[in-house]
């Protein structure tokens, strides 16, 4: 940590890097007179154009150019870019593709969940969050509770060895295509995922119970991580299951009541708007009735659970209800994204389960085959961190003339800056010239449990460790620490 | 006919007079990288891949349209020919937009498994990155000229297979371009048969079918030749 610089005024601090998130970012907390955090900003420092440099490709390349913005949650980005190439065609694909689909959806949202949970987070909780940084990682993990680390590293494999069943490969698998998918799955690899299957159920149970163990001794972090009313968006269904493909917006507010329902994602535009701030490369986007920032509102696994009615699956939903008592009408606090990351686990197991006994898995009827047919397109799915959208204009021959990606982490870009400045007001109060100690491992954790993935939002490159610098009024640098 | 008698790579060589050197070291099991080169239509020394060192010659020739002579004494593999043919393969990467990962060739491309063979790891020039366009008005094939190496092959095996002569190069140096009869969108072209031998002939992924997606086109170029020797063979004539 730098030395105090003397300064009259109040104070802005800065975190930069951010660390042990996907991408890279650095975080601003503004004081004022009196010294207490009037404001703090979540910083998306890099960019990287996606957008513009997709233009004048043939629409078919796009559900493999697209995952290309990240080696985490590919699938993502594969199947949203297929499904607004399904629109462009104008094609209803096949039921064996649609499946197939889905499993892979599943399979990457255990892969990615487990990363977040295991690999990320749960060293901070599970380690306790004032160990030092050399060993709050996985590594410390692994040697303060084997089994566990082991747990999370299989269960990571074991989604992505369904990724790679079905599409060749764990990343970037060029596999759906618009229209459908190229390959179905065999018999002879569904056998194995089949029997790894009660394994990786065991491991998302043993992890759900632990860390309701530990949810007890973190009261403060479930208040103050993030812990405010706003509005939830994700994708639902008819029958109100918890659903991670397909479907309709559905937004619900605090108090679990739906606020719009029944939404064509194709039509996003007309209550999602997109607001820039200066100082980030992640847009913001809003609720677009309520205005900005009013329309906050919040995606992925936390609003998955609060817009859904039941999960769908036995185990899933003993844990949601248990979770439910968390919160009145829907749960409000961030923290507890890491709850329903592991509930999501548990349900996409379940419903994985389900999947690999359907023999419509292995029918080879799974490409629709068409032309251009129409000059627009969306394509949403729910990524790991939220409701992913592709928005495509081609032309008459197919070739993109304009592309638009909202991603999940952008939706929580709003949310993740109320939360920053949450844990900021709890940690600094009165006349600080410092940042003290416990802020910077609170505020990145905080960060953490929206699991951002800043390489998707700000379609970036390089590595990504958090900055957090003091700002005084003046816009004098106070403090600055990094973490490594 | 008279047969010639030279030396591969220290290997005693027998080759009929009109062969070239690429065709007799091939019949010699002596590998010579070519990239424009296509069975079954002729030569016309563009790439330069197969370039090759004579003794006594300063130049460097291309093994595709050099004719063999008795007594040649040529080498195909020096360290400099390694050299040169890296280099070659560096600037052809630069010139324009190959990127392997999302083009509808990868795993099945001419111009990325002589990267490889060639220990293409990095390209030390500059990448030009021009914005040459995509040609997809043709109903069922797709010409995307960021990743054309203008091998001429399309061109050839449309004027001297098919006959329809509707594929040519304009332009000169590193502003040539592929174009269709008179330079105007492919689905206007009068000519076009839409007979698909461009696209079977063509080495990276500028020329496709429609509708392919990453890594999905896979090319028959052995068609092409069994064209031209049942066509040559008199094998079609009843």
């Amino acid at each position: 940590m730098n030395t105090p610089r003397s300064s009259p005024a109040p104070i802005r601090v800065l975190i930069d890097p951010v660390t042990r998130i996907e991408g890279h970012a650095k975080i601003s907390i503004f004081l004022d007179d009196a010294g207490n955090v009037a404001d703090a900003k979540f910083h998306v420092v890099e960019f990287r154009g996606f957008e513009k440099f997709c233009e004048g490709r043939p629409m078919w390349e796009m559900p493999s150019l697209t995952p290309r913005v990240c080696g985490i949650c590919p699938v993502s980005h594969l199947l949203a870019s297929a499904k607004a190439c399904d629109a462009i065609l104008a094609v209803r694909i096949p039921a064996a593709a649609e499946k197939l689909r889905r499993l892979m959806n599943l399979a990457q949202i255990v892969q990615s969940h487990a990363l977040s949970f295991f690999h990320l987070s749960a060293p901070d909780f599970l380690l306790g969050w004032d160990r030092p940084a050399a060993e709050r990682n996985l590594f410390g993990l692994a040697h303060a509770d084997p089994e566990l680390a082991r747990g999370g590293i299989r269960l990571r494999q074991f989604g992505q060895e369904i990724i790679a069943a079905l599409g060749g490969r764990k990343i970037h698998p060029a596999w759906a295509v618009p229209g459908g998918v190229r390959e179905p799955l065999t018999p002879a690899a569904r056998q194995p995922l089949e029997a790894k299957l009660p394994e990786a159920l065991a491991i998302a149970q043993a992890a759900l119970q632990r860390f309701r163990e530990v949810l007890t001794q973190h009261r403060r972090e479930i208040q103050v991580f993030g812990n405010f009313p706003s509005l939830f968006l994700g994708l639902s269904r008819p029958d109100g299951l918890w659903e991670h493909y397909d479907g309709t917006l559905r937004f619900v507010d605090a108090g679990g009541n739906v606020l719009a329902d029944d939404l064509d994602p194709a039509r996003y535009q007309d209550v999602i708007a997109e607001a820039v701030e200066p100082g980030s490369y992640l847009k913001s986007p809003y609720y677009k009735p309520l205005g900005y920032p009013d329309g906050l509102y919040r995606v992925g696994p936390l609003a998955r659970l609060n817009v859904c009615r039941r999960m769908g699956s036995p185990l899933a939903d003993a844990e949601l209800d248990r979770f439910r008592r968390f919160g009145h009408g829907a749960v409000t606090s961030s923290f507890l994204y890491h709850y329903a990351r592991l509930i999501e686990i548990l349900a996409s197991l379940e419903r994985i389960r389900e999947l690999l006994g359907d023999p419509e898995l292995t029918s080879p009827r799974l490409r629709a085959d068409a032309g251009i047919n129409k000059l627009e397109g969306v394509g949403a799915s729910e990524a790991p961190r939220g409701t992913l959208f592709h928005h495509y204009h081609v032309d008459e021959q197919g070739l993109l003339q304009r592309v638009n990606l909202i991603i999940a982490t952008g939706q929580n870009n709003l949310a993740m800056n109320r939360t920053v400045a949450q844990i900021a007001r709890h940690y600094i109060q009165g006349a600080s010239q410092r940042i003290p100690e416990p802020l910077l491992n609170r505020v990145e954790a905080g960060i953490r449990a929206y699991d951002p993935c800043l390489s998707c939002s700000t379609h970036a490159a390089g590595q990504m460790p958090l900055q957090l610098t003091l700002f005084a009024p003046s816009g004098a640098v106070l403090d600055q620490v990094a973490s490594s | 006919m008279a047969a010639k008698t030279l030396t591969i790579d220290g290997q005693l060589v027998s080759a009929e007079e009109n062969q070239t050197l690429l065709e007799a070291a091939r019949d010699a099991q002596i590998p010579i990288p070519t990239l424009c080169h296509l069975d079954g239509v002729m030569d016309v020394g563009a790439c330069r891949m197969c370039l090759v060192e004579i003794v006594g010659t300063p130049k460097l020739l291309p093994a595709c349209v050099t004719k063999v002579q008795e007594g040649l004494e040529v080498r195909t593999n020096s360290e400099r020919l390694q050299r040169y043919r890296r280099l070659l393969l560096e600037l052809l990467f630069a010139e324009r937009n190959h990127v392997c990962a999302v083009c509808v060739s990868n795993g099945h491309c001419e111009l990325q498994d002589l990267a490889t063979q060639h220990g293409m790891d990095h390209v030390r020039y500059a990448y030009q990155a021009p914005n040459l366009g995509v040609d997809l008005s043709h109903r069922l094939y797709g010409l995307d000229h960021n990743r054309c190496v203008l091998c001429t092959r399309c061109v050839r095996v449309c004027w001297y297979i098919e006959g329809a002569g509707t594929l040519n190069l304009a332009g000169r140096g590193t502003g040539s371009m592929i174009i269709t009869d008179l330079n105007q969108p492919w689905a206007d072209s009068d000519t076009c048969t839409a007979c698909g031998k461009c696209v079977q002939a063509c080495p990276t992924g500028a020329l496709f079918y429609k509708g392919a997606t990453v890594a999905e086109m896979e090319r028959d170029r052995q068609k092409l030749e069994y064209i031209v020797t049942a066509r040559e063979k008199k094998q079609w004539n009843v």
